[in-house]
């Protein structure tokens, strides 16, 4: 095998940055992740801020226009795109190894492609402000992003960044599909996969569905912006209501594609601080596989005031109606999960419940809009954003966040400060109801959204300046939760094994786990298997936090790898030369970036994952 | 057919080459009716749902025998046939809501 | 604990994973599925502006059935050569494998070939008929393509509307992507699954090549071949829904 590699050496015990620049280990992979989400979250913060402080007064004029249109473009892609869903896979990469009972996830290599691929996408979205950023909305209708319309490079780097992050998560969502089939320890059937893990998989299905069909419209979009083809062409007979079915025939299963990875960390929270079983397992697990099924059948409600006529109106109207109905079952599940269970308040859990309460009333202001004739008064109102946040905010952040709470003793070794946690909960509790709240007031007033300013005398200012007023609640909220992970994560008191008492196997072994996660495969015999055998209910001894670690040398893990970063790189200066693809040499750029990728991709098929005369990595 | 697979399996547990080749056989006759029943004028409209019926069967002759669908682990033909069956409701949802055929 | 396995497993033997099937072998038809789903939108897409354009050619004008059916059978036979290079490679016939190998590459490039022909051919289309033949058609209510007809009312009748007996109308009529609707979404569903063709041809010359490594493709280790088999079918099945849905379904009378 050995001749077939490169003359390259392999990175064999690299450390310090070669270390983090080759690693394969998915904890590792899944720090990177969350660092770099939390600071593109933060990014998305302050554009978002900019907009608030901009909408403190009528005729207020901090921003302009145009700048306030790619604020709010921005907003829109960074939260989605580089912030919860790269939060959601630095859980995945984290956690589902872990609650599996696996050393890595199934294709270690592909897995740090993932990450530098998304963060190849992150840079170039978010430079694109330098020279103007995208400005036609998340969602990018056309006609706004033709080439007549919008010819400067914003919607390019939008358009190319985004097929980038497309790349990323379609490689991380095939690895943790085949990693969850097929990475299982010995016992752990489907049926007694974590609640987390079982959403992971959901939302890695809907994802490889999804993302193509973005992909098809970003391909239409970019070849009728560069070739002059006739697409979204109004002119030509183009129809620019495709560009909005395909979108949304993505854009709903992506909706999802944030909420359930939320929802699984609550589903593993609850439990653990109720000490209860979650209620109705089965029920959970079945509700978010009907929530994936439906979420194909409802993308037409983004478009009622299309157009589309009275039956698909209709049709939409009922089927979005019937999806609240899974969504609503897990909501029961929850409260049924905590009835009567032991309950212990604690920051990872006041954040749970949070989710609960705000997802609850998004959830609810969704099934308003769901009728098509109420949302004819809605669409493009105010009270959509503040839907939106309720759900996205309040719902995916508050779970996300309560999961990074939960699990930071983990990933750190540290224990965090619990009275700064509950004071970051206070805060964000508050603030977002400040902030969001209001929106629904002035949304079925009438206010539009997407302008950047509005008259006098409309009604509209307390409410705006309560919202304005709420984020910088939010901002002292989000400093404290950041002086808290920085403080505990240098100094914090060291973590033991399972500092919760959980129920799952990640807290089977010490905090952090050592890179081979696992001494001994465990082998399962229920679900909530930690927790039955903590209860002596499994025939098992408890292991010592984690078994005595002294057959490292038998424990072959894969080894650090030059190509998946090499290959990204690659994709990186192609996407830019698409971008800039008349510069220098027409498509000179493109090609070269497309044969470094090539480079790499052979390498790394050719190296093989473990050296075979190497000793074990560690 | 069935019978046919079973005597030519080894314990490689995949029909032999003839059998591949009688695929063939059939797909590339399948392929000329096709092209044929085109020049049937008298079909009508008729000849939609005969070339899709057409096509469907070498589509399903390809992925059972060639991709070996038929004789592999059943959870790769669901992996594959979601995708499909999602992919055809999906065109044809759009169709519906273009009103392409209405 | 199995990792990628990259060259060891055949997809035979039992692998050490939970349901014993291979990593690799679960993401090349996870992977299938998902690719479904782009050419789904791509095809939905087409037929959505089935119809739609402005202006022609249109797919009666340009298609060529009897060309396009050689080529859909070279792709057809390229599938039967793949299957049977891998089934001579699990019997350990290395010869058999080569040679069955190269002949679907070199059918797969047949096929880029043909693709190549045609898409230049459509460019540069060009319609010539006698008047007098088109007005008879009419006036017998014969079928009439729209290119014809376009022609016919701009050069076939002078200023009075009366017919130009002797005239003869020579003129280009090609399809570009920017032509008109059918262009655009012609060449961009076809390009793409030429550019998945043009991917599986590269890939089977690597395998092919590296097959001359000692050890590194054998009956043993077929895996590699096993995927790429995969991806070849899949890339002739859609190409089976192409050939009926746009091409027989195009040029039908009654669209």
């Amino acid at each position: 095998m050995s001749t077939l590699s490169l003359a390259i050496p392999r990175p064999v015990h690299p450390s310090g940055l070669w270390n983090w620049l080759t690693t394969i280990d998915h904890k590792k992979i899944g720090v990177l992740y969350g660092v770099t989400a939390f600071i593109m979250f933060l990014s998305g913060g302050v554009e978002a801020t900019l907009m608030r402080i901009q909408l403190t007064k009528p005729e207020l004029d901090i921003v302009s226009a145009a700048v306030y249109n790619q604020l709010f473009t921005m907003h829109g892609t960074t939260m989605i795109f580089l912030a919860i869903m790269p939060l959601g896979a630095a859980f995945f990469n984290f956690v589902i190894p872990l609650q599996i009972g696996a050393r890595d996830v199934a294709f270690p290599r592909l897995n740090a492609f993932s990450y530098w691929t998304f963060l190849a996408g992150a840079i170039m979205l978010k430079l694109s402000w330098i020279g103007g950023a995208t400005d036609a909305g998340w969602f990018g209708y056309a006609p706004l992003t033709s080439v007549d319309q919008n010819p400067g490079k914003g919607i390019d780097f939008w358009i190319i960044s985004l097929q980038v992050l497309g790349v990323a998560s379609l490689a991380a969502s095939f690895n943790f599909i085949v990693t969850i089939i097929n990475m299982r320890a010995p016992g752990m059937t489907m049926m007694r996969l974590p609640l987390f893990t079982w959403m992971t998989f959901i939302t890695a299905i809907l994802l490889i569905l999804a993302f193509p069909v973005i992909t098809v419209a970003l391909i239409e979009l970019t070849f009728d912006r560069y070739f002059d083809f006739n697409f979204f062409n109004v002119a030509r007979g183009g129809s620019v209501v495709l560009w909005q079915h395909l979108f949304w025939v993505f854009g709903h299963p992506e909706v999802y594609i944030l909420i359930l990875p939320a929802m699984g960390i609550v589903s593993e929270v609850l439990p653990v601080f109720s000490k209860k079983p979650l209620f109705g397992y089965t029920t959970v697990v079945l509700a978010g596989a009907i929530i994936a099924v439906m979420g194909w059948m409802v993308w037409s409600h983004h478009m009622f005031t299309v157009g589309l006529g009275p039956v698909a109106n209709a049709v939409f109207t009922i089927t979005t109606m019937l999806i609240a109905v899974p969504t609503g079952i897990k909501v029961f599940n929850w409260i049924g999960t905590i009835w009567g269970g032991s309950i212990r308040i604690n920051t990872p859990m006041a954040f749970s419940l949070g989710f609960i309460a705000m997802f609850l009333i998004g959830g609810i202001s969704g099934v308003m809009h769901a009728v098509s004739a109420s949302d004819a008064q809605q669409q493009d109102t105010y009270f959509i954003p503040a839907h939106i946040h309720y759900v996205l905010f309040g719902g995916a952040i508050m779970a996300l966040t309560s999961g990074i709470y939960y699990w930071f003793p983990k990933f750190s070794g540290k224990m965090f400060d619990e009275k700064m946690g509950m004071l970051h909960f206070w805060l964000m509790m508050i603030g977002q109801n400040v902030t969001f709240f209001p929106m629904h007031f002035v949304g079925l007033d009438g206010m539009p959204r997407r302008i950047y300013t509005y008259a006098e005398g409309m009604g509209w200012d307390l409410w705006n300046l309560v919202a304005t007023l709420g984020v910088f609640i939010l901002i002292a909220g989000f400093l404290v939760f950041i002086l808290n992970m920085v403080k505990s994560w240098k100094s914090g008191p060291d973590a033991p094994g399972d500092p919760w008492d959980g129920r799952t196997l990640e807290w089977s072994i010490p905090s952090p786990p050592p890179e081979y996660n696992f001494s001994e495969i465990p082998v399962v015999k229920s679900l909530d298997d930690w927790w039955n055998t903590k209860q002596g209910g499994n025939g098992k001894a408890v292991p010592v936090s984690g078994g005595s670690g002294d057959e490292e040398h038998d424990i072959h893990l894969p080894q650090p790898s030059y190509w998946p970063l090499v290959t990204a790189i690659g994709l990186f200066i192609a996407a830019y030369g698409v971008v800039f693809n008349q510069l220098v040499v027409p498509w000179a750029i493109a090609i070269i970036g497309t044969f470094i990728g090539f480079v790499g991709v052979y390498a790394w098929s050719l190296e093989p994952v473990n050296d075979p005369d190497e000793d074990s990595a560690h | 057919m069935s019978q046919e697979i079973h005597s030519s399996e080894g314990h490689t547990g995949h029909p032999t080459a003839g059998l591949y080749f009688k695929i063939a056989m059939i797909l590339s006759v399948v392929t000329a009716i096709e092209v044929g029943i085109f020049y049937l004028t008298w079909l009508g409209y008729w000849i939609i749902p005969v070339l899709f019926v057409l096509s469907a069967g070498k589509f399903a002759l390809v992925a059972m025998y060639y991709m070996h669908l038929k004789f592999d682990h059943k959870l790769f033909s669901y992996m594959f046939v979601g995708g499909f069956v999602l992919a055809t409701s999906v065109i044809f949802a759009l169709i519906f809501l273009f009103q392409v055929w209405l | 604990m199995a990792q990628e396995h990259t060259s060891t497993a055949g997809h035979e033997e039992h692998e050490d994973t939970t349901t014993g099937l291979n990593h690799r072998k679960m993401l090349m038809w996870a992977f299938l599925g998902s690719d479904c789903m782009f050419f789904g939108s791509l095809i939905a897409t087409y037929l959505v502006y089935q119809g739609k354009s402005l202006t022609g050619p249109l797919p009666i004008d340009v298609f060529d059935i009897p060309v396009t059916s050689v080529s859909t059978f070279v792709l057809l036979m390229s599938s039967m050569s793949m299957v049977l290079a891998y089934s001579a490679l699990t019997r350990g016939n290395m010869k058999g494998f080569r040679i069955w190998m190269v002949s679907t590459a070199i059918m797969g490039a047949t096929f880029i070939g043909f693709q190549v022909y045609e898409f230049s051919s459509f460019s540069t289309h060009h319609i010539h008929f006698e008047c007098s033949e088109v007005a008879e058609k009419i006036e017998h209510g014969d079928y009439v393509k729209a290119g014809h007809d376009h022609f016919f009312q701009k050069e076939c009748l002078d200023s009075n509307g009366l017919l130009k007996a002797d005239h003869h109308v020579d003129e280009e009529y090609g399809l570009k992507p920017q032509t008109n609707l059918f262009g655009t979404t012609f060449f961009t569903l076809t390009g793409f699954h030429g550019a998945h063709v043009t991917l599986g041809v590269v890939w089977l010359l690597s395998i092919f090549f590296l097959s001359f490594k000692k050890g590194v493709i054998t009956r043993e280790k077929n895996l590699d071949v096993d995927l790429a088999a995969l991806y070849w079918h899949f890339v002739d099945v859609v190409w089976i829904v192409i050939f009926t849905v746009v091409y027989l379904f195009g040029v039908f009378e009654g669209f």
